[in-house]
């Protein structure tokens, strides 16, 4: 058994029943981070903080929340926002942080693809966040349905009936998830009790993943410098704090961390006050009605480029062609055969692949909400094509891609 | 080095703005074409003939009286209370008709004086209402009693405005109710078709009660077609452009529906309208407020995350 003394202090006391000291150090002050980096590597904090306004946000909300077809809708609309002391000022930090979650992923998710970050031992770091990419997804999906409005109930009846797979006509599956043949209390209460529980324990599970997939690799740096942490973390200890290529993460970094988190918390409660109509869609404030489907039903912005993806085809190309846009991602550390960890701009051919797939993104993500007609279906057609052609060759372009 | 950041930051921001636009203002222009491009007017109502004749009220008030409006129409601010109650007068009409105590004040002159002559023009439901095919409309068009018939409009419209509330007294309950909600529910505001409902003592009076709109809803369903909706949530759902387009000439944005144009003035609208923000967005003055304050303190937290960093970072070049 360990040996204990009286303890000095509350810290002493803490420190040898839990080694807080040793586990302040590893998490925090002798956690090194280079300093050759810019604000696009504070957006993990800033994501931090956008889960925690979300987790805050519903967890008042579900103080008053009924997940039930009859009430779902009037104690959102009628409720929450009306009778509840604030209630609205939560629905609308909950719905806009919900979409702004999303802009932050993408871009953390470009920062990665632009300087290689998703290399060189760095692998677990990418398909940890992507698989929190997916989690958000559900949790996005599942939250979407609760105020059981018509783009709750159609987004509902859509989805899922995707999981019919096409011609195979597993129908008895899509009843199955379900739980009945229409969207339903059934479906209502299962997806409430995915919101709420299960997605977010799998989350806080996978940031865990997440941040200790990063531990031992490092972060990556802006021009993909092989840093030798030990070396220069001497070098920090030992008083040459400006002359070392790396800092502590608390309170050198941090710092940095809260001031990009400041600016992006002015920008956000500008939304949350004067700008929320693009995170709540209009049709969903009608409630759901089976009896009577939406001129449009289109998904919230971010899932818009994959939904493009599915729809100009024929079902069971288009089903095959989403479910490879959904785990093609996943697997950019192996597609990506380059040596290479620089940033894009410096690796020829990649670097026009990345700007490529990022505008192409923001192509397929608008056509996917304009209606299927023309130019806008020719237009998606041929940006989905491209997209699935550019990951067909990443392998082939990052190959003959020359050491740099 | 030199500092890339504003440079990383313009691009951030550029491609999120291109993002923004296409799948907002954009969208939103090719998906509600129809909306955006409806025309308006501004409740002018052009297509109304202009009243030629200036009315004289007392006139007015007799042809009223002997002109059989008060068969349908209740006249409070008069005294003269309406023949049936809503439920009886919808089974006879399809729809309450309206009270006329302020008919003056909330809708336009020259739609009061068509209607009067053509109630299935002035509303635009001709499509519905076919004379030549024995479709008539359930307001009976008057055909004059002897005189000038214009005079005679005009004395009508005169003694209507006459006994109204002035235009600038209309509240935004009071031209919703008048204008919207004998067909339109305002849940949100405790308003059935047939008024706000009470609070009962007793289940069995709640039970009568919500009978009571259950048989007026079946009346006016067969009257519409369907059922008009609750509006409780249409400031959100719809919008005030839709609404103001939608009041100004239904067919503009629902081509054959069986709503008709009720012929409300500019002023009218707006306070339809707002009645809608007071039951869809009544927290829109508090949400000013506090999102304000709110973002007082937070550009102090940024303020002090920046000097923090500054102060941090000093030791670190």
């Amino acid at each position: 058994m360990a040996h204990f003394t009286k303890a000095t202090s509350i810290k002493d006391w803490l420190d040898q029943r839990l080694a807080v000291e040793k586990l302040e150090k590893v998490m925090m002050s002798e956690y090194w981070i280079p300093k050759n980096i810019n604000f696009l590597w504070a957006m993990g904090m800033v994501l931090v903080i956008t889960f925690a306004l979300l987790v805050v946000s519903g967890i008042f909300l579900l103080m008053y929340y009924v997940p039930t077809t009859a009430d779902a809708f009037n104690s959102v609309n009628y409720v929450i926002m009306q009778e509840v002391d604030f209630g609205w000022l939560w629905r609308h930090v909950h719905g806009v942080a919900a979409s702004v979650v999303f802009l932050i992923i993408y871009i953390h998710m470009f920062t990665g693809i632009y300087y290689g970050s998703y290399k060189k031992g760095r692998e677990l770091i990418w398909i940890s966040g992507m698989l929190l990419f997916v989690a958000f997804s559900a949790e996005a999906f599942s939250g979407y349905m609760l105020p059981w409005g018509q783009m709750s109930y159609w987004a509902g009846m859509v989805i899922t009936n995707l999981f019919a797979g096409g011609s195979l006509h597993a129908d008895g599956f899509v009843e199955w998830i379900r739980g009945d043949y229409v969207p339903a209390q059934a479906f209502l209460g299962r997806f409430f009790m995915l919101h709420v529980l299960l997605i977010p324990l799998a989350i806080m599970g996978l940031i865990g993943l997440h941040f200790g997939a990063l531990r031992i690799p490092h972060v990556n740096n802006q021009e993909g410098e092989d840093i030798d942490f030990d070396k220069e973390a001497k070098k920090y200890l030992d008083g040459d704090k400006a002359g070392s290529k790396v800092m502590r993460f608390a309170n050198d970094f941090m710092s940095k961390d809260m001031m990009v988190v400041g600016v992006f918390l002015i920008f956000f409660f500008y939304l949350v006050f004067w700008n929320y109509g693009f995170a709540m869609d209009p049709v969903n404030f009608d409630p759901a009605d089976g009896l009577s489907t939406p001129a449009h039903i289109y998904p919230e912005w971010y899932f818009l480029w994959s939904y493009e993806i599915l729809r100009p085809f024929s079902i069971d190309l288009g089903l095959i062609l989403f479910a490879f846009a959904q785990v093609i991602f996943v697997l950019l550390p192996f597609l990506d055969r380059s040596p290479n960890t620089v940033p894009a701009n410096r690796r020829g051919l990649f670097g026009i692949w990345f700007w490529l797939m990022l505008s192409n993104m923001i192509v397929l993500t608008a056509m996917g909400k304009l209606p299927p007609e023309d130019p806008y279906s020719t237009i998606g057609f041929y940006s989905a094509i491209l997209f699935v052609a550019q990951w067909l060759l990443l392998p082939v372009i990052t190959m003959f891609e020359k050491k740099v | 080095m030199k500092n890339k950041e504003p440079l990383i930051l313009a691009v951030v921001v550029f491609f999120s703005l291109v993002t923004y636009y296409l799948v907002e203002p954009f969208a939103h222009h090719v998906l509600h074409k129809k909306v955006v491009d409806a025309p308006s007017e501004g409740f002018a109502y052009t297509d109304l003939p202009a009243m030629t004749k200036t009315g004289n009220a007392a006139a007015g008030q007799e042809l009223v009286m002997n002109a059989g409006c008060a068969g349908c129409h209740s006249i409070d601010v008069a005294d003269m209370p309406a023949p049936m109650d809503p439920v009886m007068s919808a089974q006879s009409y399809g729809v309450n008709p309206p009270d006329l105590s302020n008919a003056g004040a909330i809708y336009d002159a020259n739609f009061l004086a068509d209607l009067i002559k053509n109630p299935a023009h002035a509303l635009k439901v001709e499509h519905k209402f076919d004379e030549a095919q024995g479709q008539m409309h359930p307001m009976v068009a008057f055909y004059g009693m002897g005189g000038d018939i214009d005079q005679e409009v005009a004395d009508m419209v005169a003694y209507l405005q006459s006994i109204a509330v002035k235009p600038a007294d209309v509240t935004p309950a009071m031209a919703f109710e008048n204008a919207c909600a004998r067909c339109h529910a305002l849940g949100y505001k405790n308003a059935t078709q047939l008024g706000t409902k009470p609070i009962f003592k007793h289940k069995k009076d709640d039970l009568a009660y919500d009978i009571q709109v259950l048989e007026y809803q079946d009346s006016l369903k067969a009257y519409m077609g369907k059922l008009p909706p609750d509006l409780s949530m249409y400031i959100r759902s719809r919008g005030d452009d839709f609404l103001r387009k939608l009041i100004e000439n239904p067919q503009h944005i629902l081509e054959g529906t069986a709503m008709p144009r009720v012929g409300v003035t500019a002023d009218a609208a707006e306070k339809v309208i707002e009645h809608m923000k007071d039951a869809g967005d009544p927290k829109r003055q508090e949400r000013e407020e506090i999102g304000m304050n709110v973002m007082i303190y937070i550009v102090i937290f940024a303020i002090f995350a920046l000097l923090w960093k500054k102060q941090v970072w000093k030791e670190l070049h």
